[in-house]
């Protein structure tokens, strides 16, 4: 049981960094982000390659995000600030097809075999906590998971540029017309919402290998948190992921069959509750 | 200060404004009237550049800025208050300024505003949401004024709010225009505009079609109303 909560915590920070990011880049623009679960994948093999090249785990987490960031910021800047004034599906359809594009130049790069990245030997034991074992890499992510929520939510209540970036998500136009360049604040949060989402590839690697399945795997339950919690809620996708994270790894504990069932019976039975998500604004 | 001269602009295909011509010296107070639909909101959104014009040109100074993105515009020294305040609800009375904040406020300082705003002082830590539609509306203008604006553009400022908060309103546009501020205002409320505008112009279907002082609108006032304002 213990052990059992341990992994849903370490579980839900990854799904957090994932969460997280669409939600912020919903909030802001209103869209949703179908290639999210690509920059996630991305973060994984762009950590690999880094990690092998410079010889350290701890420079690739730094370097990979930042490295997807600035990717994610490049494609709001050059592709998506062109489609704002038309309706919605021309972003499903343009974020669909980098899906499919950073899929390609993916298996191009990398291949399609599943990349091992090894844990850094700090990280790699067992550490006992209750009596029981516990891997230590997990407990890390659990901790890493908590302190860049903490960093994420003090950015945001605290500085000048949270706070621009909260009203935003609240009335563009109006912040627009108060004199904020909103054009530069879309590109910002874009380009934050994936390195998050590299964030947690990289962090996601040496459990389950780099892959080019991950995108696939990742997007569905990233839409799920950011439904439960709220669209455009960052407290909803920390409750979101939370939420995912226990049901995933108790259903797979106790009903192995149900497990994936479970996790949309939960998000049905927020919908019927709440229809805009936990923490959301009615829709 | 504010010259505006045969500006067009489509919402979709309809063609809203069909040449509007305005000249706004500095200090003064206009009123634009009319019947709902006429293009007095879009008149006020084409020249913050929220609707994009289809010609025509607007004039700052004599400074060219039709066509402007709104942030330049805003910076230019425009100050927006919609229709509806479009207050942030979820911010609290003094993140609603700060946002509006760029660089330290020379003239209307948060300081100077709340002396202008007792009210707002009062409830500084309160969300916009939780603001009555007055205390909205204070918000709003506090908040278009500390970017320092040398014209103000006002849009529908009475609307929904209780009489003894029009003339508090009344007050401080009459504050506003002795400290020089440049206001051009959207009224359906003629008793209100009349009390404090210098001139008052009429729309029709995207025409400025009436323009005269408070007091010749005022004796011409009958038979104006039946030929512009009233259905």
């Amino acid at each position: 049981m213990t052990v059992e909560c341990l992994n849903a915590l370490s579980q839900s920070a990854l799904l957090f960094f994932l969460g997280v990011g669409l939600t912020l880049i919903f909030g802001i623009m209103r869209i949703v982000n179908f290639a999210h679960g690509s920059f996630y994948m991305l973060g994984a093999f762009v950590g690999y390659s880094l990690a092998r090249l410079a010889g350290s785990f701890w420079l690739a987490l730094v370097l990979a995000p930042l490295s997807v960031g600035i990717l994610g910021a490049l494609f709001e800047l050059g592709v998506l600030r062109f489609l704002y004034r038309r309706d919605a599906t021309a972003f499903l359809m343009v974020t669909f097809g980098l899906a499919l594009a950073i899929g390609e130049v993916a298996r191009l790069v990398w291949g399609s075999q599943p990349l091992e990245v090894t844990t850094p030997k700090a990280l790699s034991g067992v550490i006992f906590l209750f009596g029981l074992p516990f891997p230590l890499y997990r407990l890390f992510l659990t901790g890493a998971g908590a302190a860049v929520a903490i960093l994420l939510w003090q950015f945001l209540e605290r500085t000048r540029l949270g706070l621009l970036i909260r009203a935003t998500s609240q009335n563009a136009e109006m912040m627009h017309a108060l004199g904020t360049d909103v054009r530069l604040v879309r590109s910002f949060v874009f380009g934050i919402g994936c390195a998050l989402a590299g964030l947690g590839g990289v962090l996601a690697a040496p459990l389950v290998t780099a892959s080019l399945g991950m995108a696939v795997n990742v997007i569905i339950d990233a839409f799920v948190i950011v439904i439960i919690g709220g669209m455009g809620s960052f407290a909803g996708s920390i409750l979101g992921a939370l939420l995912v994270a226990f049901v995933q790894i108790f259903g797979e504990y106790y009903f192995p069959d149900f497990a994936m069932a479970l996790m949309y019976l939960v998000m049905l039975l927020v919908l019927v509750l709440r229809p805009g998500g936990l923490l959301g604004k009615e829709a | 200060m504010l010259r505006i001269a045969g500006l067009n602009a489509h919402l979709g295909r309809s063609h809203v404004l069909q040449g509007v011509d305005l000249d706004l010296p500095k200090g003064r107070i206009c009123a634009v009237l009319g019947r709902n639909g006429v293009g007095k909101t879009t008149t006020l959104r084409t020249v913050m550049g929220l609707v994009a014009p289809s010609g025509g040109e607007v004039r700052l100074d004599g400074r060219d800025v039709t066509g402007w993105p709104p942030h330049l515009v805003a910076r230019a020294g425009v100050g927006y208050v919609p229709e509806g305040r479009m207050i942030f609800p979820d911010l609290s009375v003094r993140e609603n300024i700060r946002v509006a904040e760029r660089r330290p406020a020379r003239r209307w300082p948060p300081a100077r505003l709340f002396e202008l705003f007792p009210l707002l002082k009062e409830r500084e830590k309160h969300l916009g949401a939780h603001l009555s539609g007055g205390e909205q509306q204070m918000l709003a203008i506090a908040r278009a004024l500390v970017g320092d604006p040398s014209l103000l553009l006002l849009d529908e400022p009475s609307q929904g709010l209780a009489p003894i908060v029009v003339r508090e309103l009344g007050g401080v546009i009459r504050r506003l225009k002795e400290e020089g501020v440049t206001i051009l205002l959207v009224e359906q409320n003629l008793r209100f505009a009349e009390a404090v505008a210098d001139e008052i112009r009429i729309m029709v279907k995207g025409r400025i079609v009436y323009a005269a002082s408070p007091d010749r609108f005022q004796a011409e006032e009958e038979a104006i109303r039946s030929r512009y304002l009233t259905l």
